[in-house]
């Protein structure tokens, strides 16, 4: 089963996708989202969100600076004020 | 009567006057196309963070809710936040945001409350200082970078904050255009700080886990709406600005064309005037002999 996962900024909205797992830079520590997680709503330092497609893929990294990650029932989201690359 | 010589003069001078209105005019059909993906592209974060704060603002007693929720529990001095472009050559645009401001200080005056103006952009300025010489203080400008973004955004609510921290104000209105469309910009006025409580509370029932805690997020969520809402308040100027810009300069562009139509038509009436008064000299001329 997929995860909705989204990363929007001010700007604009840069990820909206099926993944299968990411993994967040919370406040007091990362934490990795996967389907059915319970619902969660966290700061996030600055730092590397970590997008894995598939369960074996490589992840893909993004670096995010200020941000808030919430998961509910529809999946996680990602609000960072700046994203590099 | 003015003579064929300064008709020509002026013809000249409306055309080229249309050829400017013309460039300007296609200039911001080209910026607004990019102006309005900006401002569309920045909604879903807006959308996005107001949903969260709705969720979160329920969820804090407001006893112990931070000062940007709660206020300062007075409301005796406003800051109105005026958001007017750098430019001009925008029709009306200018004029109707100052109008909004002016009608909101003095409802505001007539209630007893003091009230102060911060500005972004240049060009309510100079109307505001004459109507309040001595409330307009403090201003951000915006001219000196090409777009403004969200650095500035930030910059702008990053001031305001530490204003309201040090106690200057009690409440601050947003006072901004809305884009609706090339020929309507709604201005606008909005509650910036303290944040106005979302007014759908219905919190859903879903447990929520919160880390650090509803307070620590909701206290780092709030600088991060205001910022939100004065990014907002400048991606709608921009694109404001663009489309009121380029109505302006259509009819202009339209209005010139209408003038130099009316002044041709004159200018080969007179000449055919003076050619028939030739002819007439010549004739009379030649029957003389």
């Amino acid at each position: 089963m997929p995860l909705h996962f989204e990363l929007v900024t001010p700007a604009k909205l840069v990820r909206s996708e099926e993944v299968h797992m990411v993994v967040v830079p919370g406040a007091e520590g990362e934490f990795g989202v996967l389907e059915g997680h319970a619902p969660f709503m966290s700061t996030v330092r600055d730092g590397a969100v970590q997008i894995y497609k598939t369960e074996a893929s490589a992840p893909e990294v993004i670096e995010v600076r200020g941000g808030f990650a919430e998961v509910n029932e529809k999946g996680l989201t990602v609000l960072a004020e700046h994203v590099e690359g | 009567m003015p003579s064929l010589k300064e008709l020509k003069g002026r013809i000249n001078s409306v055309k080229s006057t249309q050829k400017i209105t013309k460039a300007k005019q296609m200039v911001a059909a080209a910026k607004l196309r990019r102006a309005q993906a900006a401002a569309e592209a920045g909604r879903p974060y807006a959308t996005r963070l107001a949903a969260v704060m709705a969720s979160l603002a329920g969820k804090v007693s407001s006893d112990s809710a931070p000062r940007l929720l709660a206020g300062t529990g007075a409301d005796q001095r406003h800051l109105l936040v005026v958001v007017n472009t750098d430019k001009g050559l925008c029709g009306g645009l200018n004029a109707n945001i100052v109008k909004a401001a002016k009608v909101k200080a003095r409802e505001l005056i007539a209630d007893g409350k003091t009230v102060e103006f911060y500005l972004v952009g240049k060009k309510g300025r100079a109307p505001l200082k004459r109507e309040f010489p001595s409330a307009v203080g403090d201003g951000f400008d915006t001219s000196t970078v090409k777009t403004p973004g969200f650095t500035e955004a930030e910059a702008i609510a990053d001031e305001l904050i530490a204003l309201f921290d040090a106690g200057k104000f009690d409440i601050a209105h947003l006072v901004y255009p809305t884009f609706k469309s090339a020929l309507a910009q709604d201005p606008t006025v909005n509650q910036l700080i303290p944040v106005p409580t979302p007014a759908n509370t219905a919190a859903s029932d879903a447990v929520v886990e919160y880390e650090p805690g509803e307070e620590e997020i909701l206290e780092e969520l709030l600088p991060r709406y205001v910022r939100t809402q004065l990014f907002g308040a400048l991606l709608e100027r921009e694109a404001s600005e663009q489309g009121a810009s380029m109505t302006a300069m259509d009819n202009a562009t339209r209005n010139a064309g209408d003038l130099i139509g009316k002044l041709t038509i004159i200018y080969n009436r007179q000449r055919q005037a003076a050619i028939t008064t030739e002819l007439i000299e010549i004739i009379a001329g030649a029957e003389a002999l």
